[in-house]
């Protein structure tokens, strides 16, 4: 389970996890979960195009990733959307419909394109995927503190002077870099639950930034771990793993939120008791 | 004039079994999105309809597991992931992003995992393909009722709702006030939804359902700001470019003569929408530059 070409596996599946968690968590905050379920799966007909033509999938994926983030920038106006998401990642998904049937033989990739192929990870892959995790992560820490601030309060965000617009469009970009690096390991579709998954959890454990932050990371980990181990156990789709753990670890997190919500108010209906005898 | 119709319309399109059924699933799933569409639009659902269009993935595959019609699969997946959508919470705005997404990612897990076990349990991987992008052409005559079905089901929904659905949808406080139970119908649309959605996905493939559902709705409340003449414009958008789609596919067959293949229906059907889209805009912007007439017609249809 930890030689030869799994060791790659958990290397590049780390990465992918700790841009997942860090990117997913800003997701989760603005609320722009159908961007982070749009841009990857559209960019798919990208991958498609580029192995048509002959070229590296990666740079397909990343140019349509770049194309889908920046129309759904430009099309939707104020933050909404909505629409402009929905019809960007359809003309896209359309390209990519027609690519597929363009090319013959390419019919069992779009499975590992889809769903992710993370078992067949080669060395290639670790050299780009590290380096477009570090442009990633370069690019959160330098929009921490204005992309948190329009995220949490739009309102003060933009009285402070932060053109919240740009941010919004980088921010998009961010996600579009991030999807271009982790895609081919884990596949448009899964990416999603794992950037929306682990952050959700999170957040239902603690209400502090920061620490949402870190945990939103760990709990990504955790997933990738657990989805790796359990796919190289039973031998099925890496993908299942990762979908059906992340949905789990958000009930687990919802379930301890009710409780903790419940412990509270029994504890303070006992700090009212004496103050209405009185 | 014969040899021009000739040229627009391929030998043997009009006698052809597959079109006249295609054209007809076709134009039935663009009338019912066509009217969900229009209040998914409204209500800023289309994320949800997007995801329901992806869980129904799911359904497909798993009824191929079990020999099942595939309509039947996207139908089940849809109406049960919906249910799942509204026990989390898709009724608060805040937290609707969220639930869809949830559920989306699990739904996108068993869906890897069935898809998985069609091409061991068949040896092939055309399922994903034909699930995923759809076939139109693929369609037979006998799914014909359970299509029917389905539409009738859909749009009693959404008429037995009528206004109280309308004005949830534009305004749920004011909805809320005057005694609509809001949650309810909220719930109610989401099943309509969801039927909308499966027989989309079956009509054009499930990560594609989205366009049909929201593409010609999004166009005709461009168009008109009336919900009636807004559903109107939809569903005729929506079956011209079903049907647009279809002859254009069809001729595509001597595109090429050397691969004897013909370019995918869902590829023109949703070019057309998303082109649609973009050239209903044109009017609006030019009025926009007038600053007295500026309307967003996602945020505030009228009541009328």
């Amino acid at each position: 389970m930890f030689s030869g070409f799994m060791v790659h596996a958990w290397m590049v599946a780390s990465i992918v996890a700790i841009v997942a968690g860090l990117v997913g968590f800003f997701v989760v905050l603005r609320g722009s979960a159908f961007v982070a379920h749009a841009i990857p799966n559209g960019s798919f007909a990208g991958a498609v195009a580029a192995s048509l033509i002959g070229v590296n999938t990666l740079i397909g994926f990343g140019l349509f990733a770049l194309f889908g983030a920046l129309s759904i920038g430009a099309l939707g106006h104020r933050g909404r959307h909505d629409v402009a998401t929905a019809l960007t990642l359809v003309l896209m998904l359309g390209l990519g419909a027609l690519f597929v049937s363009l090319s013959v033989e390419y019919a069992p990739e779009v499975y590992s394109l889809l769903f992710g192929e993370i078992l067949g990870v080669s060395t290639s892959q670790l050299i780009p995927t590290a380096a477009l995790a570090v442009v990633c992560l370069i690019a959160i820490a330098l929009l921490y503190r204005p992309l948190m601030l329009s995220s949490l309060l739009p309102d003060v965000a933009e009285s402070r002077g932060i053109a919240t617009g740009r941010i919004d469009l980088a921010f998009l970009a961010v996600v579009a870099l991030a999807t271009t690096m982790t895609v081919p390991v884990v596949g448009t579709l899964l990416i999603f639950s794992l950037m929306i998954g682990a952050p959700a959890a999170a957040r239902s454990f603690t209400d502090k930034p920061l620490q949402a932050l870190g945990l939103s990371v760990a709990i990504a980990l955790a997933i990738v771990w657990a989805a790796i181990a359990l796919s190289y156990q039973t031998n099925l789709p890496v993908g299942f793993f990762v979908g059906t753990v992340s949905a789990a670890s958000y009930t687990v997190g919802r379930l301890c939120a009710a409780w903790r919500r419940n412990a509270n108010r029994g504890r303070s209906t006992i700090h009212r008791l004496p103050a209405a005898s009185r | 004039m014969s040899q021009q119709l000739a040229a627009i319309f391929a030998p043997g399109f009009f006698t052809s079994q597959i079109v006249q059924v295609a054209a007809t699933v076709s134009a039935v799933a663009a009338l019912v999105c066509g009217t969900v569409g229009v209040f998914t639009v409204i209500r800023g659902q289309s994320f949800a309809g997007e995801a329901l269009g992806d869980i129904s993935t799911t359904g497909g595959s798993g009824a191929f597991l079990v020999s099942a019609g595939p309509l039947w699969g996207f139908g089940v997946a849809a109406v049960a992931a919906s249910a799942v959508m509204e026990l989390i919470g898709i009724q608060r705005p805040r937290g609707r992003d969220l639930a869809t997404g949830i559920v989306l990612g699990a739904g996108l897990g068993l869906a890897a995992l069935f898809l998985y076990l069609d091409s061991v349990y068949d040896n092939t991987t055309g399922a994903t393909v034909s699930i995923v992008f759809g076939s139109m052409f693929a369609i037979t005559s006998s799914s014909i009722p359970a299509v029917g079905a389905f539409s009738a089901l859909a749009l009693c929904l959404v008429a037995a709702l009528g206004r109280p659905l309308l004005l949830s949808s534009v305004s749920p406080e004011l909805a809320a006030a005057r005694g609509i139970p809001v949650r309810f119908v909220g719930a109610a649309f989401l099943l309509a939804l969801a039927i909308a959605v499966a027989l989309a996905a079956f009509t054009i493939g499930t990560i594609l359902a989205t366009a049909l559902l929201v593409g010609p709705a999004a166009t005709a409340l461009r168009l008109t700001r009336s919900p009636a003449r807004a559903i109107a414009a939809a569903a005729a958008i929506g079956i011209a470019s079903c049907w647009l789609g279809i002859v254009l596919s069809y001729d595509s067959y001597d595109w090429y003569h050397q691969s004897g293949e013909s370019w995918p229906v869902s590829f023109f059907v949703v070019t057309l929408i998303f082109f649609g889209y973009l050239l209903s805009g044109l009017p609006q912007r030019r009025r926009r530059r007038r600053p007295s007439v500026a309307s967003d017609p996602a945020s505030g249809p009228t009541l009328s």
